[in-house]
């Protein structure tokens, strides 16, 4: 029973980050009906600027705002560079193009700083604080948790509470009806990507001291988790996103305490292949399943 | 009687395929003017061009005595040019209060918007009522109220206005006309209406321009649209 | 992708005017098609034989691989092009029949089972138990219009490497398997070429399946194919079931990149997971993207770019003298940089990729030869 919990509370706080990860990806997928397969790429290219203003300045925290802000200005630039021109040739070049971001990103990270794991330490203490005598949670991972958690609930406020949040819900939803309401949807799908960009710059920051270390490839395997979350959750479904980011996160932490770390991969691609055909839609979406 | 839109030679079209010939015609300010025509015959593209969702291949518009030729769709309804287009143009995945909040965001009087927002609510209690409800969940009349007062919180001159009667019972056309004849008779509204239920915009309209495969065929005041009984063989089919 | 004109189909004609049954845009007036297909694979059959007899070891070998690259690339091609679905997880696919013909291919070899007819046996099951992996994978996909293949893939594409470690004992791990290389028979002489025999039995494999693929876009299938990406409103009101026609292509693309992974495992009597990174499936995209999305022509010019792609990096850095440290660093990172630039630039600006430029090439000399006689028309007419 003490292993439970404690594979509980690891499975919380990995699916914190894939809920936000998996939130970007929906953000994206909402405002461009496109699925930025270079999410992880970019998330891998702004941890690098996180960490290289960490060596440089010796705090974290600066670290941290730098990527954020990378992300920012990466996301904006990609859509107002790439995204834009090749929308009008329909989301499979979008897509393709995504691609081709993914080769060059990993392509220059490797070529700038090499091929071989870098060190990315984490700003709090990860081992395991015990509680009433079971393992539970490090303070590593309740920092991760609570900043996942917090800017989750930081993006509802802005879609639900703001005016550009309903300015960005409305571009995404009637991009024609929002323009003649004097909405700039293009300078809407910008800011989405801008934003979608850096939340997953953040989640990149929180999961890699998790894992090896900084790698441009240290993000595929989370890209892929975080696909998963999403589709379970419902692609369109940002509220899907971290329900199905945490419950991703329990499962895997789950079949890795059971059955062995190896068996990671493996449980993804079932958990992935078995949504799919048995609720296609998702937990939370409206979309409908087609009879095959 | 100043003119608050004027159209030249206006043609445009999807791609390489002409729709508008050679349009031409005028609305003076604070009337009615209903766009009738089978269909086919350009009556939406007429309004997707004037609002700029449709760039014209040639020609020009003057809104209140300016070239609209450059100026961007986003920035119309700021100059009180305000579309609804077919198919009510409700965002039905937001609530009523959103919806109506998005038509007001870009203005910077805050507190005519507010009054604005007041007043439409007042003029559709209906809405009122359904406030937080998810614009799906809205009946065709109230998703036509919803378009219109949410069209009506700009405070726009011109009100360019596509189908409103598409699919909606008798009844509630009514309504409609009589509610477009108010915004005109009260506010100085101006309206251009395009309507394939040609008795209702007649009801209403001050005058009528028939449109017949891309190109105007008539302009003349309503009331002898009415009565000129070869004309409505020839157009209007009644 | 309605950009992209097809092969052999111009887009001209309404797609539902091309479905019709005996509809005469089908028909070619030259005389039966699958003919004057045959007639092209034996000539080029021919040609390449013939080519190989005049070329050393290593160059056979690069035929031998294009030749099983064409297998795969020529199936993916059809899948993204024809049919508008995005696989990210080809090279995923490729491991499945490599796995499964170096397994097939063991066991019989332990239970002392030979004979010519060995290595189509095997080859034939790496095509089957792909198809059947394509077939699992295509359903989950098709059941929502989306993004869901492309996402689906990707994730084969990730995980599937890792399989091999978690089933050591089948598959050993990092450490791959290896099986007996395969040898000219006696027929040939006691001094052929084993890499010559190599490169004919690709190239028999490749002409194959070029052959099948090229009927299968002339036919009714084929057709439906088009219309299923174009418009799938249309496409069921002509009586097309999409989801079934968007399985049916998935699990005939992955049928051919089964064939070319085995025979691609065939070439060094081995496999190893490291042979199929995430990288080659995108490098698959890449090639096709490059080649011309939905040509066939075009998956020859994408195979001979992956073989070429595999020995640029060492000539790149070989002819720069860098440092050690530097060269280590450029040393696949550039390759990948540049090809990756290529794959956004051409999505952006050429998408009709080589062959389309070839082709308007082509189309355009015709025009010139056969304006000559006549007076030049002015453009405005």
């Amino acid at each position: 029973m003490e292993r439970f919990w404690f594979l509980t509370f690891d499975g919380l706080a990995a699916g914190a980050v894939y809920a936000a990860f998996a939130l970007a990806l929906v953000l994206i997928w909402r405002a461009a009906r496109v699925v930025n397969f270079a999410q992880g790429a970019m998330a891998v290219a702004t941890a690098y600027v996180g960490y290289a203003v960490v060596s440089a300045t010796g705090s974290y925290w600066l670290g941290l705002a730098a990527a954020i802000l990378s992300g920012l200005a990466l996301g904006a630039l990609v859509e107002r560079v790439l995204m834009r021109f090749a929308g009008p040739g329909g989301p499979l070049n979008q897509v393709i193009v995504a691609l081709g971001l993914v080769l060059v990103i990993q392509a220059v990270l490797g070529m700038i700083f090499g091929n071989e794991y870098r060190p990315a330490p984490a700003p709090f203490d990860t081992d395991a604080l015990t509680i009433a005598g079971v393992a539970a949670l490090s303070p590593y991972d309740l920092w991760v948790l609570g900043a996942a958690l917090t800017v989750v609930a930081l993006l509802a406020v802005l879609f639900t509470r703001t005016p550009i949040g309903l300015r960005m819900r409305a571009a995404a939803f009637a991009p024609e009806v929002s323009r003649l309401l004097g909405v700039s949807v293009g300078r809407m799908l910008t800011l989405g990507w801008a934003l979608a960009a850096a939340v997953g710059a953040l989640a990149g920051m929180l999961v890699v001291p998790t894992g090896l270390g900084l790698h441009s490839h240290a993000m595929d395997l989370v890209f892929v988790i975080a696909f998963t979350a999403a589709v379970v959750g419902g692609l369109d479904s940002p509220v899907g996103a971290v329900v199905g980011g945490l419950l991703v996160g329990l499962i895997l932490s789950y079949v890795t305490g059971y059955l062995g770390p190896d068996t990671t991969p493996l449980a993804v691609l079932v958990l992935l292949l078995a949504v799919l055909l048995v609720r296609p839609g998702g937990l939370f979406s409206a979309a409908r399943a087609r009879h095959v | 009687m100043t003119a608050v839109l004027e159209v030249e030679a206006l043609s445009s079209g999807y791609g390489p395929v002409p729709v508008l010939r050679d349009v031409a015609f005028t609305v003076p300010a604070g009337t009615v003017t209903a766009v009738l025509g089978a269909n086919g015959a350009g009556k939406t593209t007429l309004l997707r061009t004037l609002s700029g969702l449709l760039r014209p291949t040639g020609g020009r518009v003057r809104y209140a005595g300016e070239d609209l030729r450059g100026v961007r769709v986003e920035h119309l309804v700021r100059r009180g040019l305000a579309h609804v287009p077919e198919g009510r143009g409700v965002v039905t995945e937001l609530t009523v209060a959103e919806n109506l909040r998005l038509g007001g965001l870009w203005r910077r009087d805050r507190a005519d918007a507010r009054r604005a927002l007041d007043e439409v609510y007042e003029l559709f209690p209906a809405l009122a009522r359904r406030r937080d409800h998810a614009g799906h969940q809205l009946s065709g009349g109230e998703r036509q109220m919803l378009a219109i007062g949410r069209a009506l919180i700009a405070r726009p001159r011109l009100l360019l206005l596509d189908e409103p009667s598409l699919g909606l019972a008798p009844k509630v056309t009514a309504q409609i006309m009589a509610l477009l004849r108010r915004l005109r008779d009260e506010r100085g509204l101006t309206v251009l209406l395009v309507e394939q239920n040609v008795r209702s915009a007649l009801s209403v309209a001050d005058q009528g321009i028939v449109m017949s495969l891309g190109r105007v065929v008539t302009a003349a005041p309503a009331a002898r649209l009415r009565d000129d009984d070869q004309l409505r063989h020839a157009y209007l089919g009644f | 992708m309605t950009t992209t004109p097809t092969e052999t189909a111009p887009a001209t004609a309404s797609p539902l005017r091309r479905l019709l049954p005996g509809a005469p845009a089908g028909r070619d007036p030259r005389g039966s098609t699958l003919l004057r297909h045959l007639a092209v694979a034996v000539f080029a059959g021919t040609l390449v034989v013939l080519v190989t007899n005049q070329l050393a070891p290593y160059q056979n070998l690069q035929v031998a691989r294009v030749c099983a690259f064409l297998c795969v690339t020529a199936g993916h091609t059809v899948l993204v092009g024809l049919n508008g679905q995005l696989s990210l997880g080809h090279g995923a696919l490729m491991a499945t029949g490599a796995y499964t013909v170096a397994l097939t291919q063991q066991a019989l070899d332990e239970r002392a089972v030979r004979g010519w007819w060995t290595l189509p046996a095997s080859l034939l099951a790496g095509v089957a138990v792909t198809a059947l992996g394509g077939l699992v994978v295509g359903l989950a996909a098709a059941r929502l219009r989306g993004p869901y293949l492309a996402g689906v893939t990707l994730a084969v594409a990730t995980l599937v490497p890792a399989v091999t470690t978690i089933f050591t004992g089948v598959f050993n791990g990092e450490q791959g398997l290896s099986f007996p290389a395969q040898t000219p028979p006696a027929a040939l002489g006691a001094y052929f070429q084993p890499e010559r025999w190599l490169a004919w039995i690709a190239l028999a494999a490749a002409l194959l399946t070029m052959l099948l693929l090229a009927n299968l876009v002339r036919s009714r299938f084929g057709r439906s194919l088009v219309v299923v990406r174009d418009d799938e409103v249309a496409a069921r009101l002509a009586g097309i079931p999409v989801a079934r026609t968007q399985v049916l292509a998935f699990v005939v693309s992955a049928a051919c990149a089964g064939l070319g992974g085995g025979v691609y495992a065939m070439l060094t009597a081995t496999v190893a997971p490291g042979k199929f990174p995430l990288d080659l499936s995108l490098f698959l995209l890449m090639a096709i993207v490059i080649g011309g999305l939905g040509s066939l022509a075009g998956a020859v010019w994408g195979a001979v770019l992956l073989v070429a792609l595999q020995d640029l990096p060492g000539l790149l850095t070989e002819h720069l003298s860098l440092s050690a440290g530097l060269a280590q660093r450029l040393e696949g990172n550039l390759a990948l940089a540049v090809f990756g630039l290529v794959l956004i630039v051409v999505m952006l600006a050429a998408p009709g990729g080589l062959q389309g430029g070839v082709r308007a090439l082509t189309a355009r000399l015709r025009g010139a030869v056969r304006r000559r006689p006549a007076t030049r028309r002015s453009p405005d007419r």
